[in-house]
């Protein structure tokens, strides 16, 4: 049976469709959604699977290189130790955006789950938004180095000196951004628990869990899809920042935000080698901010379909 | 003819309900008040009748309704359904009567997740107190479908797509799902079209004979209240002021202000209309945080008496079914 007959045909009812279908039908038609998926995915697989074809080793130091511009044997130049600017991108890539993604994932799980936790139970309310206050209060930056200090080296002994760096990074900016989150999501909840909806979830009896589950995430999902894409261009430009005061990873491993920062004392003799960071961080983000953008359309049913 | 579907058992007893809400003001947030929604009401509703439940807005009729159903924590009073009580259940423990009791709501709009397919919708109360296989459930939402009157092709679509009517459908589809055996209807038809009314309020008359229902309907719609209740209830700041079978009610009102409330209904007829005698109230109703003392309605009442303004009116029974709480009849 076709569409076209059962549509005319009463007595026949279209089987149940999956609605990730419909989602991925509308998604198909966000122009910036599609380039942004399309470029990310490019980037995702340069970043990965790059280094399998450039083979160049990124802490190589070709001496003679150094300082050089482009050529057919360093195509992004060489740094000033003569070390591949390409291969550092793309090694650089792949911590960059695994912290950038992972370090989103967290921040927005905690403050999903601080915010909804404050939004629907009265009872946890005052608590846990004075919670959110203090950190919102806590000056960032010597709560870092003390978190740094006093965790950096059993977590290296733990998990190697590259895991327990990335683990303790991702921690660090996870746990630092949930805060406006949390207060987005607290706000939308408490609207919307007052709906009839869910008033109407609890008259069939539904248990709050499921009633959250089912009736408040999904109509949260705009708010906590714009703040997940903000972060992650949050938290790959805090990366960067932690690289560059000594915190992050160390010095001669290479990531976006570190490359950016060791060019930009040489901005005005080789401009190129700032440009080569930033651009891959601003697209990245752009990127994501677009998928973001496409997706959030796409799981409202009421833009479905225009 | 409705009295070969009565019968004579109550199915909800109602006694002495109040449902206050605190009013919290002030740094500390102390509670320096409470807003008396409903204020002790007490009425039966035998299985397979209608009662209406009216009142200007603002009255308590719907919170009523809600606190019946017990979606709020009540104040004080009892409210038995089925001969099982429920008024001082712990909402957990409450969760195995919620089949028997079931809710239409008012804004067919708001009350439908947007972001649920229509079977989605219709099939939640199944998902949460039936281990029906999937095919069963669908099955039994198209089936669901069917009986309120919605084409099964629309099992996929979304409640934005469509009219206000068909939501209603939806939304009593989804109260029909369990087999209740009461429902609450606070105020279905009053967000529709007055065409589309009519065929709400059939299709609920309908349901109640094909499957014995009982319905709590609250309106404000005296006319649509006289088409379809058994018997109605008349509230004004939280009280019931008059309940009585329907006949009665409208042909022989006894409180004053029911006289006033059925004095309001408008007369199709323009030669009629000049000379219906209207009973115009003055002023506005009290603040339920802060009734007048003694009878509610003592500050707007064209019969008033000293008596009302210091005593508490009782409710009495006037004629056999026919109670009204004033002092005039005491």
């Amino acid at each position: 049976m076709t569409d076209a007959t059962a549509s005319t045909n009463v007595q026949a009812p279209r089987p149940p469709r999956n609605q990730w279908w419909d989602v991925w039908d509308q998604f198909k038609t966000h122009k910036g959604a599609m380039a942004g998926l399309i470029f990310f995915v490019f980037i995702v697989a340069a970043v990965y699977l790059g280094p399998y074809v450039w083979t160049l080793d990124p802490t190589y130091i070709d001496i003679r290189a150094r300082n050089s511009g482009p050529s057919l044997a360093h195509p992004f130049g060489a740094d000033q130790l003569g070390r591949d600017i390409l291969a550092r991108m793309l090694q650089g890539g792949q911590v960059s955006i695994s912290v950038g993604l992972t370090a989103m994932g967290l921040s927005l799980v905690l403050g999903t789950f601080v915010g909804v936790l404050a939004g629907y139970w009265k009872r946890l309310d005052g608590l846990l938004m004075r919670l959110t206050d203090l950190f919102l209060a806590l000056p960032l930056l010597p709560l870092l180095l003390v978190i740094i200090m006093l965790f950096r080296d059993p977590l290296r002994a733990m998990f190697g000196l590259e895991t327990g760096i990335f683990i303790l990074i991702v921690f660090v900016i996870g746990i630092t951004s949930w805060m406006q989150t949390a207060r987005i999501v607290r706000g939308d909840v408490l609207a919307l628990k007052e709906r009839e909806y869910v008033l109407a979830a609890r008259s069939i009896g539904t248990p709050s869990q499921r009633v959250v589950m089912r009736h408040i995430l999904p109509n949260i999902m705009s708010p906590i899809m714009v703040s997940a894409t903000l972060g992650i261009a949050n938290a790959i430009i805090t990366e960067s920042a932690l690289s560059f005061l000594g915190l992050g990873f160390p010095p001669d491993y290479p990531t976006w935000g570190r490359l950016l920062f060791d060019a930009k004392d040489m901005i005005q003799q080789y401009p190129e080698r700032v440009i080569w960071p930033g651009l891959a961080i601003s697209l990245t983000v752009l990127a994501v901010n677009y998928i973001g953008d496409g997706l959030r359309d796409a799981l409202d049913p009421r833009i479905r379909g225009r | 003819m409705l009295d070969d579907t009565k019968s004579n058992k109550v199915l909800v007893e109602v006694k002495d309900l109040k449902m206050h809400f605190p009013i919290h003001a002030g740094i500390f947030k102390k509670r320096v008040g409470e807003v008396k929604a409903v204020d002790g009401i007490s009425f039966d509703i035998y299985e397979g009748e209608t009662l209406g439940l009216v009142g200007e807005s603002g009255c308590g009729k719907s919170t009523a309704g809600r606190a019946i159903l017990r979606l709020y924590d009540i104040t004080e009073g009892s409210v038995k359904i089925d001969g099982v009580e429920i008024g001082d259940t712990p909402q957990p423990n409450l969760r195995k009567m919620r089949p028997t009791m079931q809710m239409v709501f008012q804004d067919p709009q708001a009350s439908l997740n947007p972001r649920m397919s229509v079977a989605a919708i219709i099939g939640e109360p199944l998902n949460e107190h039936s281990d029906m296989s999937k095919a069963e459930k669908r099955e039994k939402v198209l089936s669901l479908m069917d009986q309120v009157g919605l084409n099964r092709d629309f099992a996929n679509r979304y409640p934005h797509e469509f009219s206000g009517g068909q939501r209603q459908r939806i939304g009593i589809a989804r109260a029909l799902a369990l087999n209740p055996k009461f429902i609450v209807c606070d105020e279905p038809i009053a967000a529709l079209d007055v065409s589309i009314q009519a065929q709400v309020v059939n299709l609920l008359e309908d349901l109640q004979e094909e499957f014995g229902l009982t319905y709590l309907f609250i309106s404000h719609d005296l006319s649509m209240v006289r088409h379809i209740a058994d018997r109605v209830a008349v509230m004004y700041l939280g009280r019931v002021v008059e309940l009585a079978s329907r006949e009665t009610l409208f042909s022989d009102p006894k409180h004053p202000y029911t006289q006033a409330l059925l004095s309001a209904v408008p007369e199709p007829d323009p030669w009629l209309e000049e000379k219906v005698d209207r009973i115009l109230l003055e002023g506005d109703v009290p603040s339920p945080s802060n009734p007048p003392k003694g009878c509610n309605f003592c500050t707007r009442c064209p019969q008033v008496m000293e008596i009302c303004k210091t005593e508490e009116p009782p409710t009495v029974e006037i004629a056999p079914g026919h109670i009204a709480a004033c002092h005039l009849y005491s």
